[in-house]
């Protein structure tokens, strides 16, 4: 895999919820093509089928038809291909989502180090790269912290450390410079940035902050579960 | 990482608390099972005490104990010289009150022959009845100490030595006194009626007959022949000790033995109602997280292992905490509490099983949980 690898492939995917009377048809025969190393911009209009669109390529949610290749790797065919999403999810996407969900029992450097864990790092080598991400980020004075003690723009950070931890190939990312003031939100894409081309990684965020517009390679737009051209 | 543990830490206070009141639980749960133990373990005290071979006792009854039985006293002698035979005493028992200092003391009067078998095993103060009148050894759970007087009937006994653990099946401790003693004080308690008799000299019969007779018998002699011998009298009646063990158990103490054995039954039930309430209620309140652990990407086992993991802590800590508590409370029982660490390891057992079959609704729960419910608000 390299640089300009389809690493998101998404084929004539549709998503409707309920049936008859309440069927709301959320996407409609979508075609998405992302490549490793691309940043791209998720835009449009409050129930146009965003996050929709993010968790189908996650791998949280059905689509009602269609098809998905991650990786290389057809993934969804009518049906799961997989029977281990959970597995794929930790070795290959990140998620960076609007209510950032960190485990509060667990300190910030405990809640990025844990998928290290799940994955199989070496306890002292996943403390170590979630130091790094931590301080990267800007909240490594507060590792030791549990998320309740956590501002909100803490929290997002720690979230994002967390969904970066395992060198994940595509990131998924909910609005996730919405909780951060303009230096931090550009200090978030200037990393995911970094990520894209060291890691040869696929980023798709979510986003309405227009400061930012400029950092993404392509922008994405979706009216009516319909990617559109602007 | 162990996501159970620090998930305990982080709200440590709450399942400290959670436990305590899970191991005041296993308090009652472990001090019904110590009764109950102490209620069997108590009743054949009595029937233990004299460390019998062979029961002599009336005809047709399944006395001394369970039913009334006389027999005549003189049955002794003949009994004792039957082959077989190393030593043979005869044995009376009556329930008597008494008023000493401010208390009325229910007493269990045993008397025996000294120096032939039913007098008490060891004397754990002072010394055992010497061959003079109005005398008794007490357990000590009367509150008498050696050197005490107290009236029974006509006279003053004075307390020669004490003993321990000797009661009936009702837990009324026993005094031991010379079975003449023990007859004329029967005599003396006997209804008005039955003492106008005596007065008249009819008592003489009444008065020369004595419970049962206690025989020990000598080595490899063989009990059943003697026991078939015995029984070949018409008016005697002849148990092994299992035989009188087994009566005890079978109609004293049965009703209370059910009793408790129910109320045990249903303290169990609803430890086990309240463990399983607890666990799942842990869970519940963790979907969410559990959610972000599938989301994340964490696989079944981490997610199993948090739930069963928390389960099991639970589970042996109430039951260390009612263990620790049991111990300490166990002697203000009014009743023994007797506690076999057979018990303590069924119970042990019995948690571990609740604990699992609890954690299991949950895992059933948790399972069904969709990752997507981790991304809502
Ligand atoms: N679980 C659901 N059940 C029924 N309808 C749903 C469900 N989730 C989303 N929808 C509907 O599907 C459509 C697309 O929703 P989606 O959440 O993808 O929009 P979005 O673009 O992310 O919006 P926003 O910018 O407000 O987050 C909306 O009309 C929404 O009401
Ligand atoms: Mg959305």
């Amino acid at each position: 895999m390299a640089i300009g690898d389809i690493l998101v492939d998404v084929q004539a995917v549709a998503k409707h919820y309920g049936d008859g009377e309440t069927r709301v048809d959320a996407l409609r025969q979508v075609d998405l093509q992302v490549r490793a190393g691309e940043v791209i911009a998720l835009l449009g209009p409050s129930g146009s089928g965003k996050t929709t669109l993010l968790n189908i390529i996650g791998c949280i949610l059905d689509p009602s038809s269609g098809r998905v290749m991650l990786d290389g790797e057809p993934v969804f065919d009518g049906k799961w291909l997989r029977s281990d999403l959970r597995r794929l999810r930790l070795d290959k996407i990140g998620f960076i989502f609007q209510a950032h969900n960190l485990l509060p029992f667990l300190t910030a450097a405990e809640n990025v180090s844990l998928v290290l864990d799940l994955a199989g790092w070496p306890a002292d080598k996943g403390k170590e790269r979630a130091r790094e991400l931590l301080d990267y980020l800007e909240v490594g004075h507060r590792a030791g912290v549990k998320p309740a003690l956590l501002s909100g723009g803490e929290a997002q950070r720690v979230a994002i450390a967390r969904a970066l931890a395992n060198r994940p190939r595509i990131i998924l990312a909910d609005e996730p410079t919405a909780a951060l003031d303009s230096k931090r939100a550009q200090l978030v894409m200037d990393l995911l940035r970094k990520l894209a081309t060291e890691q040869e990684a696929s980023i798709l965020t979510v986003t309405h902050d227009e400061k930012i517009f400029d950092r993404f390679d392509r922008l994405i737009h979706l009216r009516d579960g319909r990617l559109v051209d602007e | 990482m162990n996501l159970a543990l620090k998930d305990i830490r982080h709200g440590l206070f709450r399942f400290v608390l959670t436990c305590f009141g899970l191991g005041l639980l296993m308090t009652v749960v472990l001090a019904m099972i110590g009764i109950y133990n102490g209620l069997v373990a108590d009743a054949l005290a009595v029937v233990k005490a004299p460390a019998a071979d062979v029961w002599v006792v009336e005809a047709g009854t399944k006395g001394p104990f369970a039913e009334a039985s006389s027999i005549p006293v003189d049955t002794r002698d003949t009994v004792a010289r039957m082959p077989g035979v190393a030593e043979a005493g005869a044995i009376n028992y009556q329930t008597v009150e008494a008023s000493f200092q401010d208390r009325t003391l229910r007493l269990y009067v045993i008397g025996y022959e000294p120096g032939r078998p039913g007098g008490p095993q060891t004397i754990a103060e002072g010394r055992g009845i010497g061959t003079s009148h109005f005398e008794l050894v007490a357990d000590r759970k009367t509150g008498l100490v050696p050197g005490d007087t107290i009236r029974l009937g006509r006279h003053r006994f004075t307390v020669a030595g004490l003993v321990d653990g000797a009661m009936n099946s009702g837990g009324d401790p026993a005094v031991y006194m010379t079975l003449a003693d023990a007859m004329a004080l029967q005599i003396e308690l006997a209804p008005a009626d039955q003492r106008v008799q005596v007065a008249r000299g009819a008592g003489a019969v009444k008065s020369a007959s004595v419970a049962a007779v206690i025989v020990r018998v000598m080595p490899g002699a063989d009990v059943d022949l003697l026991t078939a011998t015995l029984r070949q009298w018409k008016h005697l009646a002849a148990l092994s000790q299992a035989e009188q063990e087994n009566i005890l158990l079978a109609s004293v103490v049965d009703r209370a033995r059910r009793q408790i054995g129910l109320f045990l039954g249903i303290l169990l039930t609803v430890s086990a109602v309240v463990i399983a309430l607890i666990i799942y209620t842990m869970t519940m309140e963790k979907l969410k997280q559990i959610a972000t652990l599938k989301l994340i990407g964490a696989p079944d086992r981490s997610v199993v292992g948090l739930i069963v993991q928390q389960a099991l802590i639970l589970g042996a800590s109430g039951w260390g905490i009612g263990l620790v508590l049991i111990l300490l409370v166990k002697d203000v029982f009014p009743r023994r509490v007797v506690l076999e660490p057979f018990n303590v390891a069924v119970l042990a057992g019995i948690i571990f099983v609740v604990c699992i079959a609890a954690s299991g609704l949950g895992v059933r729960a948790a399972m069904k949980v969709d990752p997507a419910t981790a991304l809502g608000g």
